[in-house]
C-alpha cells in the first residue's frame, strides 16, 4: 500500500490534547507519524490540507442501515457511504433489521456486507433479547464472537427491569456497553411528538418527557446496582441530562448520547404536520436543547450520536400519526456541530472532535478516535470555514427525510480516510 | 399582527382548515356571510343556484351523521352537484389511501373536498396536494372549524356579540377538535375563553394558549356566560382517562342544580350528538338557554356560507343573488 502524506492541515486529537500545525504521515494503513515537516517518502500519494482541519475519523455509536429487510431505504454500502461523506469512519448499526441480529448468522451478514462495503467501517450492535421482545437474554458471547461490539434493543425499549439488570450483569464478562432506548411505553404510547404547547396545538397525542426521564433513572439504578456499564441513547430532556449528572456524581457506569437535532431542534419544527420532524425521542423544548448543550460540554453527555433513521420516501408522505418516527443525520452532523456548537460558542472544535470521535471510540472499545502513531489511519479532513447548504437529493444515503433540507451549515467534509484508504472526496 | 389577507377585502383563500390560521376579519366574514343563507333554509324552496356546476366530494374516514348531512344539505340548497365517499380507512391503510385519494380527486377534476379523517392534519396534507378547495369537517383532535363557526354564530345571535363574552369549554379538551376551533375563534373575536375538565383530559399548556383553567364546574358556572358542553367519548373511560361516567356525571355534569346557583342565565350549547346524563342532563339540554338546535340550524347556514366564498363568492353578492334568483312569490 502506498504510504499517504496529510500534509500543512491543522491536526486536532482530542485523545492527545493535540492540536497544531503538522503534518500526519500513514504507512501500511496505520498511522506513521504526526509531526511537523515530515518529508514525503518516496512514492507516497500527497495531500495538501492547507486550511483544513486533520482529525480522528468520526465516530457513530447509533445508526440505522435497514439491511436486511428495508433495503429500499438503506443498505450496509449506502450507509457505509453516506457515513464516510459525512467524515465518519466507524459506525455502529442497530439491530432492528428484518432478521433481528440475535443470531450469529445475522451478524455474521452484517460483517461481510460490512467488509464489502467502500466507505466507513461498520460494526454491528447484537440484540439484548431474542427477537427483541425483552423476554430471553441473546447469547451474548457468540454474537461478540462473530463481531457484535456491544448490545441493545434499540427501536424498543427494554421494558422489563429484570432483563435489563441481568444483561448488565451478564454483559460484565465480556467488557462491552448494553444500549438502552428509553422510553416508559405506557406513557409513550400513541404518541407521535413532543407532549406540549405544540402537540396541544396540533391536537397530536404527546409524549412526555417522563417516558424517558423514568427508564433513564431505572437504568441508572440498575447500572449503579450491578456495576454493569449501560449506555443510554439519543437523551432528549433537561430531566434525563439531571439524573444522568447525579448517577456520574456517584460514580455509576453510565454513558450517554444525544443527537444533533436533540441539540438544535425544538417541536416547533413538527408545525404543519412535518413529518421529518417526527422522531423518537420526540424534539423537545428550548430549555431541553439549552440542558442538553451544557450537558455535552461538561461531559454529562459523553458523545454525540445520529441515531441516522433512513426511510423510503413514501414512508414519510402521509400523515403525522402514520408516518414512521425518524430522520437521516450521517451528512449533516459535522456540519451542525460546527455551525450550531463551534460556531454557536458551545464547544470549541477539539471538545466538538472528542464528542464526536475520541469519546464513543472509548465508551465502545472501538481502535478508532485517535491519530496516535501505530492505530488505524481512519481520519477525516474537513474545510471549518466552508459554509454549505443541504441539498438532500445530494445525499449518499438512499433516503431524503431530513429536517435540514436548505438549511445552511458550517463545516464541510472534504475528505475520509479510512484504513489508510480515501473513501471519500470530495468533488472540486 | 400580521394579516395574511389583503386589508381592503379579506377573502378565505383556497382552503378551511381551521380557525387558528383566520385573521379575525376572515373569521367575521364567514358569521356576516351566513346571515343571508339563514334565510334560504326558511324558504318554501330552499334552493338558490349559487353552485350549480360546481362538484363537491364529501370524503368521510370517519362517522358522522350530524356534519356529513349538515354539508349535504347545505351543498344541495345551493344547487352543487355532490358526491359522499364513506372510506373505512383502518389505522394501517389510512396513510396510503390518502395519497392516492387525492391523486385519483385530482384527475376528476373535483371543485370542492369536504374531507373527514381520523388523523389530525390531514386536511392540510390533502390540500397541499390538490388544486380542488378543501373544507376539513374535523381533523382528528386538531380542528373542525365549520363547527367553530356555527358556535361563534350561535353566541352573537343569542347574545348579539362575541366580545368580551365569557365562554367555557366544558369536558374532554384533550381529544377535541370542537374545543380547539372554539378556542381559536373566540379568542380571534375578543371572547374571554375558559376550559373545565378533570386535568386528565386536558391537554399539556392549554393555558399557553391563553385560556383559563377551572378545576370545577361550580367555578366556571360562576364565571360564564356561555357553557360549551362537549360529548365525551365513552372510549375514554377504557382507556383510564376517568374511572366511570357515572363519576364523570357526579363530578363534571352540567346540571340544572348546578346551574341554578349561576350568578347569571348562562347559555348552553353543545355540539352533538348528547349524552344525556354524562356531561349534560336533559333538563339542561332541553331548557330555556339552550341553544343546541339553533346551532343546528345555523350549521347548514355556515357551511353554505364556507362553501360559496371559497367557490369565490362576496358577501356583497351573496345578498343580491339570492334576491334575484327567488321566485316571486315563495319569498318567505
Ligand atoms: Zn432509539
Amino acid at each position: 500500500m502506498r504510504p499517504v502524506l496529510v500534509k500543512g492541515g491543522r491536526v486536532i486529537d482530542p485523545s492527545r490534547q493535540l492540536d497544531q500545525a503538522a503534518d500526519v504521515l500513514i504507512q501500511d494503513g496505520r498511522i506513521a507519524a504526526v509531526e511537523s515537516n515530515v518529508t514525503a517518502p518516496e512514492g507516497a500519494e500527497t495531500i495538501d490540507a492547507s486550511g483544513m482541519v486533520v482529525a480522528p475519523g468520526l465516530v457513530d455509536v447509533h445508526v440505522h442501515l435497514r439491511e436486511p429487510g428495508k433495503e429500499a431505504a438503506e443498505t450496509v454500502a449506502t450507509g457505509a457511504r453516506a457515513a464516510a461523506a459525512g467524515g465518519f469512519t466507524s459506525v455502529c448499526a442497530m439491530p432492528n433489521t428484518d432478521p433481528i441480529t440475535d443470531n450469529q448468522a445475522a451478524i455474521g451478514f452484517i460483517v461481510k456486507q460490512a467488509s464489502a462495503a467502500n466507505g466507513a467501517r461498520v460494526f454491528p450492535y447484537g440484540a439484548i433479547s431474542i427477537g427483541q421482545r425483552g423476554e430471553q437474554l441473546a447469547e451474548f458471547a457468540k454474537l461478540i464472537e462473530a463481531g457484535a461490539i456491544a448490545f441493545s434493543d434499540d427501536g424498543h425499549p427494554v421494558l422489563s427491569s429484570h432483563l435489563m439488570r441481568t444483561a448488565l450483569e451478564y454483559a460484565q464478562a465480556f467488557g462491552i456497553p448494553v444500549a438502552d432506548h428509553c422510553e416508559e411505553p405506557s406513557l409513550a404510547k400513541g404518541g407521535a411528538m413532543h407532549d406540549g404547547v405544540v402537540s396541544t396545538r396540533l391536537g397530536l397525542k404527546g409524549i412526555p418527557a417522563a417516558a424517558e426521564e423514568i427508564m433513564v433513572a431505572r437504568d441508572v439504578i440498575l447500572s449503579e446496582l450491578t456495576g454493569g456499564h449501560v449506555h443510554l441513547c439519543h437523551i432528549s430532556t433537561k430531566g434525563s441530562v439531571d439524573i444522568i449528572r447525579r448517577g456520574k456524581e456517584n460514580g455509576v457506569n453510565v454513558t450517554a448520547e444525544v443527537t444533533p437535532h436533540h441539540l438544535t431542534l425544538t417541536h416547533d419544527k413538527c408545525e404543519g404536520y412535518n413529518t421529518n420532524a417526527k422522531m423518537n425521542p420526540p424534539l423537545r423544548e428550548e430549555a431541553d436543547v439549552v440542558a442538553l448543550r451544557e450537558a455535552l460540554k461538561d461531559g454529562t453527555l459523553d458523545m454525540i450520536a445520529t441515531d441516522h433513521a433512513p426511510h423510503h420516501y413514501e414512508a414519510k408522505e402521509r400523515d403525522f400519526d402514520d408516518a414512521p418516527f425518524g430522520i437521516v443525520g450521517l451528512e449533516t452532523a459535522l456540519g451542525l456541530g460546527v455551525k450550531e456548537l463551534v460556531n454557536g460558542g458551545v464547544l470549541s472544535l477539539p471538545e466538538l472532535m472528542r464528542r464526536m470521535s475520541t469519546e464513543p471510540a472509548k465508551a465502545f472499545h472501538l481502535d478508532a478516535g485517535t491519530l496516535e502513531p501505530g492505530k488505524p489511519a481512519d481520519l477525516v479532513i474537513f474545510d471549518p470555514g466552508a459554509t454549505w447548504t443541504v441539498e438532500p437529493t445530494e445525499f449518499h444515503s438512499k433516503s431524503r427525510n431530513t429536517p435540514y433540507a436548505g438549511h445552511v451549515l458550517a463545516g464541510r467534509v472534504e475528505r475520509t480516510i479510512v484504513g489508510g484508504r480515501t473513501v471519500f472526496q470530495r468533488d472540486s | 399582527m400580521i394579516r395574511d389577507s389583503s386589508s381592503s377585502a379579506p377573502s378565505l383563500g383556497k382552503d378551511l382548515l381551521g380557525l387558528e390560521p383566520l385573521s379575525a376579519d376572515q373569521i367575521r366574514l364567514v358569521l356576516d356571510t351566513a346571515e343571508p343563507f339563514k334565510e334560504v333554509s326558511e324558504r318554501a324552496i330552499k334552493k338558490v343556484p349559487t353552485l350549480r356546476g360546481k362538484t363537491i366530494v364529501n370524503l368521510f374516514y370517519e362517522a358522522s351523521t350530524r356534519t356529513r348531512i349538515a354539508f349535504e344539505f347545505a351543498e344541495k340548497r345551493l344547487s352543487a352537484d355532490t358526491v359522499n365517499i364513506a372510506a373505512a380507512g383502518s389505522s394501517v391503510e389510512k396513510g396510503e389511501n390518502l395519497v392516492d385519494t387525492a391523486r385519483n380527486l385530482e384527475a376528476m377534476r373535483i371543485d370542492m373536498v369536504v374531507i373527514r379523517h381520523p388523523a389530525s392534519g390531514a386536511a392540510a396534507f390533502l390540500a397541499d396536494r390538490i388544486p380542488s378547495n378543501v373544507i376539513n369537517a374535523g381533523d382528528g383532535w386538531h380542528e373542525h372549524p365549520t363547527q367553530g363557526l356555527l358556535d361563534l354564530l350561535t353566541i352573537r345571535d343569542k347574545l348579539g356579540r362575541i366580545e368580551g363574552v365569557r365562554v367555557c369549554i366544558c369536558g374532554d379538551i384533550l381529544h377535541s377538535r370542537v374545543a380547539r376551533s372554539n378556542i381559536w375563534g373566540l379568542l380571534k373575536l375578543g371572547a374571554e375563553v375558559a376550559v373545565c375538565g378533570p386535568r386528565s383530559l386536558l391537554p399539556r399548556g392549554i393555558e399557553e394558549l391563553g385560556v383559563h383553567v377551572f378545576k370545577h364546574p361550580e367555578e366556571a358556572i360562576e364565571w360564564a356566560d356561555v357553557l360549551n358542553v362537549l360529548r365525551l367519548q365513552l372510549e375514554r373511560m377504557q382507556a383510564g382517562y376517568i374511572p366511570s361516567l357515572d363519576e364523570y356525571y357526579r363530578v363534571y355534569g352540567i346540571t340544572q342544580k348546578r346551574l341554578e346557583r349561576a350568578p347569571r342565565d348562562v347559555l348552553i350549547l353543545h355540539p352533538g350528538p348528547m349524552n344525556r346524563g354524562v356531561e349534560i342532563d336533559s333538563m339542561v339540554a332541553d331548557g330555556p338557554h339552550s341553544a343546541i338546535l339553533q346551532q343546528v340550524t345555523n350549521g347548514i347556514a355556515i357551511r353554505m356560507a364556507v362553501l360559496y366564498l371559497l367557490s369565490g363568492g362576496t358577501p356583497e353578492r351573496a345578498n343580491v343573488a339570492q334576491a334575484e334568483d327567488v321566485p316571486a312569490g315563495v319569498r318567505r
